[in-house]
């Protein structure tokens, strides 16, 4: 087709688009306008009924928890799958010294970003238990703390320690936390089949609004989440480092000649 | 609708605009992060915390990492393709 005959099929195509968006835009709701029932029920009944301050996390933790069930597993399987894409082109084991050579080469951080990013570890990591921790209560969860906590070891990477990273987030410690954190979900869900007869379902005591263990089994379904979606983000990261950085061109090429 | 409300949705704009005009990706990694701390504004303005702490740590940490190093694996392998060829010849 001409450059012309392009034109004009977007153009008309173009025109169409715009007067259905524009019929479309009419006819939304006023700005701030809310009639959805299910969101005004939870808001009336969420905190009498579990105990918990944050909805969001109660609909998230409880009311939807079998969501959460798939979401989670979703994570899980696309972090095994870039595992599983990544790995057979790894090859054999790095050798020590080359490594400890690629770390040399990488350090290219600059004074005030080491320093920034070894200051930020231990506050990362308070930061990411808060917010795991604290789910039922104020806004955030599993998965917001989960990747908060991701970025702790991450920040070793910032300084130019890929060795370091490597050492603190290790394969089977990062792979051992997603599988225990989903496991540790699902086995949360069965709980609830086992004690009340319906999966997911709420089965430890609400404790007091307001305090760290209330919600029954949402603190615990936080922590879960937030293992497993640190170490589903960890184990993507270091996949991907793997490659980025330990089998750079520099040595393969310097090994076959 | 408050005046807060009305920049930040023009600085999302703004931002979505820039990540479609860069073309280098590494410039889009790094306006896509910007892009994204603008979405967080938003949900926060708009009264969505839980959303804005979700959008933070995802399009501000986990994705930009993501494509930074994807693409240093992917110019690795162009680096290594071109020097492969030029040893053969």
């Amino acid at each position: 087709m001409s450059r012309r005959g392009r034109l004009g099929l977007f153009a008309v195509a173009g025109v169409g688009a715009a007067a259905v968006l524009v019929v479309g835009l009419a006819g939304l709701p006023a700005f701030g306008d809310y009639h959805a029932a299910y969101g005004l029920i939870v808001n009336g009944v969420g905190l009498s009924e579990r105990h918990a301050t944050d909805l969001v996390t109660a609909v998230n933790f409880d009311y939807r928890a079998f969501d959460t069930l798939g979401e989670e597993f979703l994570l899980f399987g696309s972090a095994v799958g870039v595992a599983v894409l990544l790995r057979p082109t790894r090859g054999e084991r790095q050798p020590p010294r080359a490594a400890a050579a690629d770390e040399r080469r990488f350090a290219g951080a600059s004074p005030a970003l080491r320093a920034l990013s070894i200051g930020l570890i231990s506050p990362l990591i308070v930061l990411g238990a808060y917010i795991v921790t604290h789910g039922q209560l104020t806004p955030g969860g599993g998965f917001q703390g989960g990747v908060i906590l991701a970025t702790a070891p991450l920040m070793a990477f910032l300084a130019g320690r890929v060795l370091a990273f490597k050492m603190i987030a290790t394969e089977h410690l990062v792979e051992a936390g997603e599988a225990f954190g989903a496991a540790g979900y699902a086995l949360i869900g069965l709980g609830g089949l086992v004690f009340s007869g319906v999966f997911f379902h709420n089965f430890l005591p609400m404790g007091l609004a307001g305090h760290l263990l209330s919600g029954g089994t949402m603190p615990l379904s936080s922590i879960a989440v937030g293992l497993e979606v640190a170490g589903a983000f960890l184990l993507v990261w270091t996949e991907l480092l793997d490659q980025a950085m330990l089998h750079g061109p520099g040595r393969s090429s310097g090994g076959g000649s | 609708m408050t005046i807060l409300q009305i920049a930040v949705l023009g600085a999302v704009a703004l931002a979505g605009t820039a990540v479609a005009l860069a073309r280098e990706p590494l410039r889009q990694a790094m306006t896509l992060g910007v892009y994204g701390l603008a979405l967080t504004i938003l949900f926060f303005v708009f009264q969505a915390p839980d959303v804005a702490l979700s959008q933070v740590v995802v399009s501000t940490v986990g994705l930009p990492v993501m494509i930074l190093l994807a693409l240093r694996k992917i110019r690795q392998q162009e680096h290594e393709r071109g020097g492969r060829g030029s040893r053969e010849e």
